[in-house]
């Protein structure tokens, strides 16, 4: 009988037991992080959190500039795999420098 | 719990947090009362935020199963990082667990997006393949019948301290909270390649989690290391961390431990091991976790290096634990400082103190000594006058690396070990 482990129950006797074990880990439901209105808003929402949460994003630092969002975004596509049609790259990059990391 | 869930001061002038909680993370966090929190966010801080000290610093404080609450970078993948105010708590732990970072405070980092939330332990096995004599599939009972060690060393991320680099940089901003100091046990690297028998003419060794990208045509994670590294002893196969098993944060089932080394090389759910002819071409070797190639490892801020290499090693660190920055203390009485140091693993030689931000230092009293991969804790005392103080610690390796007063820089900002400042008001 296979017996589930929570991991934070977890206690050395498991060590020594040498017995195979099944474990689960359940991480929690995501907070939706809603990004400010504004145009490029739905494009980055859509896309960059088809792949990681919006915390990527709205973490980074001021000043970073447009060039660089441009870049990163580059990355994502041609590295990483996103889908990100070509014509929305820009409108994202200028979006992203308007907003992130200014309050 | 609401508390808990509080989302950041606005970070946005009308950014809202929806929080899609169902009752998962209820019961989780109800279940995971035995950690208390036993340190308060940075005052200025929102209920269950925490404020890193430079700009766009606000993260939420999350509690995850098998984790205290912990300071949040990211969600998906989860990223946690250690308030800096838990390392001085460290102090005051038995003598066999001085200076340990409990597993429920250790940092968590993850690149890839897709975890193996549901792993079978039956049918669980590390692949050792390549160019070797004898491929083997190895079960956690036969890797354990290998034999085992424990070791104590420090894990610390490539970006540890990335939020402080000047001019900021692009990637996960973390403040200092990105490093741990565990007890590891496993198997050395060395006795499960040479129970494969690596074949003449082998260059590197490969090491793969079951990690895996959100988008399949996007590189896996996965690291090398030279097969004279591999073979030095020191790297093993962890299956625990301070005598529990791997937490799945952490790395559960198996993970590999490279002292000295930033923990980028300390592949999770590690389950693939390939012996190479040839130099490993992986993403994560060849085009990211590179410093500038040069002795320094940096660059002009804001400028390009001519050409870059793979990060490896450590470089000395230091830090003072007992005194926040902007902390208020007693003039004119004896103060007890303390805090701790670390290094890619030559050891502590000593650590320096000054209270007048740098021009007078004296020396301190170093704590026990767990090794020359752990953290290696020191105290002082002083008095300081009434008025504003610069204290800095500043450490000194055996193999005669002393930490800069200057930071460099870095595009990745990585590596960080400028000597750091705690300005305190002696009142």
């Amino acid at each position: 009988m296979k017996a589930q482990i929570i991991i934070a129950a977890a206690v050395p006797l498991l060590l020594a037991s040498g017995v195979a074990l099944s474990a689960a880990y359940a991480l929690p439901e995501e907070r939706v992080i809603t990004l400010p209105p504004g145009p490029g808003a739905d494009l980055a929402t859509a896309h960059c959190a088809a792949c990681h949460s919006l915390d990527y994003l709205t973490t980074q630092p001021p000043g970073l500039g447009e060039k660089k969002w441009a870049s990163t975004i580059s990355k994502m596509v041609d590295v990483y795999g996103a889908d990100i049609p070509a014509q929305d790259r820009a409108t994202i990059a200028a979006y992203l420098n308007r907003v992130v990391g200014t309050r | 719990m609401k508390d808990l869930l509080t989302p950041a001061s606005a970070l946005f002038g009308r950014r809202q947090l929806v929080l899609g909680l169902g009752t998962t993370l209820g019961a989780m966090v109800a279940g995971c009362n035995r950690a208390a929190p036993d340190e308060a966010p940075h005052p200025a801080a929102a209920p269950g935020t925490a404020r890193l000290p430079f700009a766009n610093g606000d993260r939420p404080m999350v509690q995850l199963p098998g984790k205290r609450p912990m300071i949040q970078l990211t969600a998906r993948p989860p990223q946690l990082e250690t308030p800096f105010s838990l390392f001085d708590t460290l102090f005051d732990q038995p003598s066999n667990q001085r200076l340990i970072t409990p597993n429920n405070a250790f940092f968590v980092r993850y690149s890839m997006a897709q975890l193996p939330l549901d792993l079978d332990m039956e049918s669980w096995r590390l692949d050792i393949g390549g160019h070797v004599e004898q491929p083997l599939s190895l079960s956690m009972a036969a890797l354990r019948a290998l034999g085992q060690i424990s070791l104590i060393a420090v894990n610390q991320c490539s970006g540890n301290s990335r939020g402080f680099s000047s001019p900021r940089v692009g990637g996960g901003q973390m403040g200092h909270g990105a490093m741990g100091n565990a007890r590891w046990t496993g198997v050395p690297l060395k006795t499960v390649l040479d129970a494969a028998g690596v074949r003449r003419g082998a260059v590197e060794i490969a090491f793969d989690g079951l990690d895996s990208p959100a988008m399949p045509q996007a590189p896996d994670f996965a690291k090398s290391l030279s097969v004279d590294h591999a073979r030095d002893g020191g790297v093993m196969l962890a299956w625990a961390m301070n005598d529990e098993p791997l937490p799945f944060l952490n790395g559960f089932p198996l993970r590999l431990v490279v002292p000295g080394w930033f923990g980028t090389y300390w592949v999770k759910h590690l389950h693939r091991i390939t012996v190479l002819d040839e130099p490993f071409e992986g993403y994560f070797m060849q085009k990211s976790y590179r410093m500038p190639d040069n002795e320094c490892g940096c660059v002009a801020p804001g400028t390009k290096p001519e050409s870059t290499r793979p990060i490896t090693a450590f470089r000395v660190r230091s830090f003072i634990t007992s005194h926040a920055d902007g902390a208020t203390v007693p003039a004119g009485q004896p103060l007890e400082l303390r805090g701790f140091a670390f290094d890619g693993g030559s050891g502590i030689r000593r650590v320096m103190l000054s209270a007048d931000g740098g021009k007078a230092w004296e020396g301190t009293t170093l704590g026990e000594d767990a090794g020359r991969y752990a953290f290696r804790g020191w105290r002082h005392r002083l008095t300081l006058p009434a008025g504003k103080h610069r204290l800095m610690a500043r450490a000194e390796t055996n193999a005669g690396e002393i930490q800069p007063l200057q930071a460099s820089w870095n595009p990745s900002g990585y590596a960080r070990n400028v000597v750091e400042t705690v300005s305190v008001v002696a009142a």
